[in-house]
């Protein structure tokens, strides 16, 4: 006898799903935004001409990329949280795991998009630091008003290609049962007993959702090819 | 920290009595493993599949190739890897699906991370063997076949071994990306290398030496994909491409 699907339990979870996407969409704002933030700064670092600067961005990024991000979020929802609280003698709250996840996922990404930033900057002609010194900025401000702008422009739709990935990615945080879209649905699948028709939903709306943003990102990038 | 390491508790022996800490870890390590190297020949035969697809004249093989693409890149990996493991063996026809249902459920466990991480990475191997086949140029396909080849001989001996060389250097990070992105198998119950860094802390409550010691097993494993890759790859070089040598 072949599967009997029965779709009739989604319409009434869904303000429950979108609860769980509320979340999903939480982690992947703040990581995007904490992640580019953290990420161009460690970009400067690596491009510094401090030795000890560059060699502890380098450090932080290759860390990063070398450990999977399950391990990570493990890191950060086992050890992290019980790391801190003997440090600083924090009394343990109810619920870390959300911001945890917050955290593990903005200094995860901003390994990934350090890399994007630092071509980005390395691809801006070096005429225009060069014309920016010369007519008296100091350093700093040369990155800032002259640098940066250019750079983050050619480098945007690289950055939301990577936030696509992370946008997928915040999945894993599964493994700490923090309540996002997929940990929703398969909760909801499993009380109904439906847990078949929740899983193929939740792949359907990550992969509607992704494939547009991937879309969108694809017309910029064209855009701003020609 | 630092005074308090106990990294003597990997010869202890475990409650269970059949051999140490450290055998947890080495048959962790050992399944991760395993399931690598078996996604892995998943993916690299799916991936040169597709890939192939993608660069061939039929217009509707190279939109099936850009499908699976599209599916398999925007579906997250976990979503997909509870898709092989908890709705494949129902919606199967019934005859695969008993069997599936009836194997080890370590064994099922296994089968459906395979799966899924081989066609997760088969569809980032078929971006980068079209990419390798398009750096050809059309010369080289078009040489091939006016020397009389068939369209699937000048794959099989011009255009594929030549993609292949070229494009050793993101096969290195896609195996890399791979031993990485394994470690998502312990969502479903897999004894590999992350879900053991788990059960570690829970029975020796060490969970510094425990995720310090997986951690850096990953980071040796992949040092020494890269490393061996290296070797391959200077090997395979092709002159007269950009880093290709003499």
């Amino acid at each position: 006898m072949a599967y009997d699907y029965d779709w009739s339990s989604i319409p009434g979870a869904l303000p429950f799903l979108w609860t769980g996407m509320k979340v999903t969409l939480r982690i992947t704002a703040t990581a995007v935004l904490a992640g580019i933030a953290l990420g161009t700064l460690l970009a400067a670092m690596r491009l510094s001409r401090s030795r000890l600067l560059s060699s502890a961005s380098a450090a932080y990024v290759n860390t990063f990329r070398a450990i999977p991000l399950v391990m990570v979020l493990l890191w950060f929802f086992l050890v992290v949280p019980a790391l801190l609280e003997r440090l600083f003698s924090i009394p343990r709250h109810e619920d870390t795991r959300l911001t945890s996840s917050l955290v593990a996922f903005s200094l995860f990404q901003a390994a990934y998009y350090a890399e994007i930033i630092r071509a980005g900057i390395q691809a801006v002609p070096s005429g225009q630091l060069a014309a920016a010194l010369a007519l008296g900025m100091t350093a700093a401000k040369a990155m800032r008003l002259v640098v940066l702008p250019q750079a983050f422009r050619k480098m945007t739709p690289l950055l939301l290609t990577q936030s696509v990935i992370l946008f997928q990615d915040t999945s894993l945080v599964y493994v700490a049962s923090v309540a996002d879209f997929l940990y929703v649905a398969y909760q909801v699948g499993q009380r109904d007993a439906r847990l078949v028709e929740l899983l193929l939903f939740a792949g359907a709306v990550y992969l509607a959702v992704s494939w547009v943003a991937s879309r969108v990102v694809q017309r910029w990038q064209e855009r701003l090819a020609t | 920290m630092g005074a308090g390491w106990r990294w003597e508790v990997f010869l202890e022996r475990t409650p269970f009595g059949e051999g140490t800490y450290l055998g947890w870890f080495v048959s962790g390590l050992g399944v991760t493993l395993a399931l690598s190297i078996a996604a892995w020949t998943i993916a690299l035969a799916l991936g040169t599949a597709l890939g192939v697809l993608r660069t061939v004249p039929s217009r509707a093989a190279r939109a099936v190739g850009a499908a699976y693409v599209d599916v398999f890149r925007n579906v997250p990996l976990l979503v997909q890897l509870f898709i092989w493991y908890f709705v494949v063996p129902e919606v199967v026809p019934p005859a695969l699906g008993a069997w599936l249902k009836g194997l080890h459920p370590a064994t099922l466990m296994f089968v459906s991370s395979a799966a899924c991480l081989g066609t997760f990475t088969a569809a980032r191997i078929c971006e980068q063997v079209r990419a390798g086949i398009e750096a050809l140029g059309r010369g080289q396909r078009a040489a091939a076949l006016a020397l009389g080849l068939t369209l699937p001989q000048a794959y099989r001996h011009v255009l594929l071994p030549m993609a292949f060389r070229i494009i050793v250097p993101p096969l290195t990070s896609e195996m890399v990306n791979l031993v990485k992105n394994s470690a998502v198998a312990s969502t479903v119950g897999l004894l590999e290398l992350a879900a053991m860094a788990r059960q570690l802390v829970d029975f020796t409550a060490l969970p510094y030496e425990s995720f310090v010691a997986v951690t850096l097993a990953y980071v040796a494993v992949n040092l020494l994909v890269i490393a061996a890759m290296r070797v391959v790859e200077a090997r395979a070089r092709v002159p007269g491409f950009i880093g290709g040598g003499r």
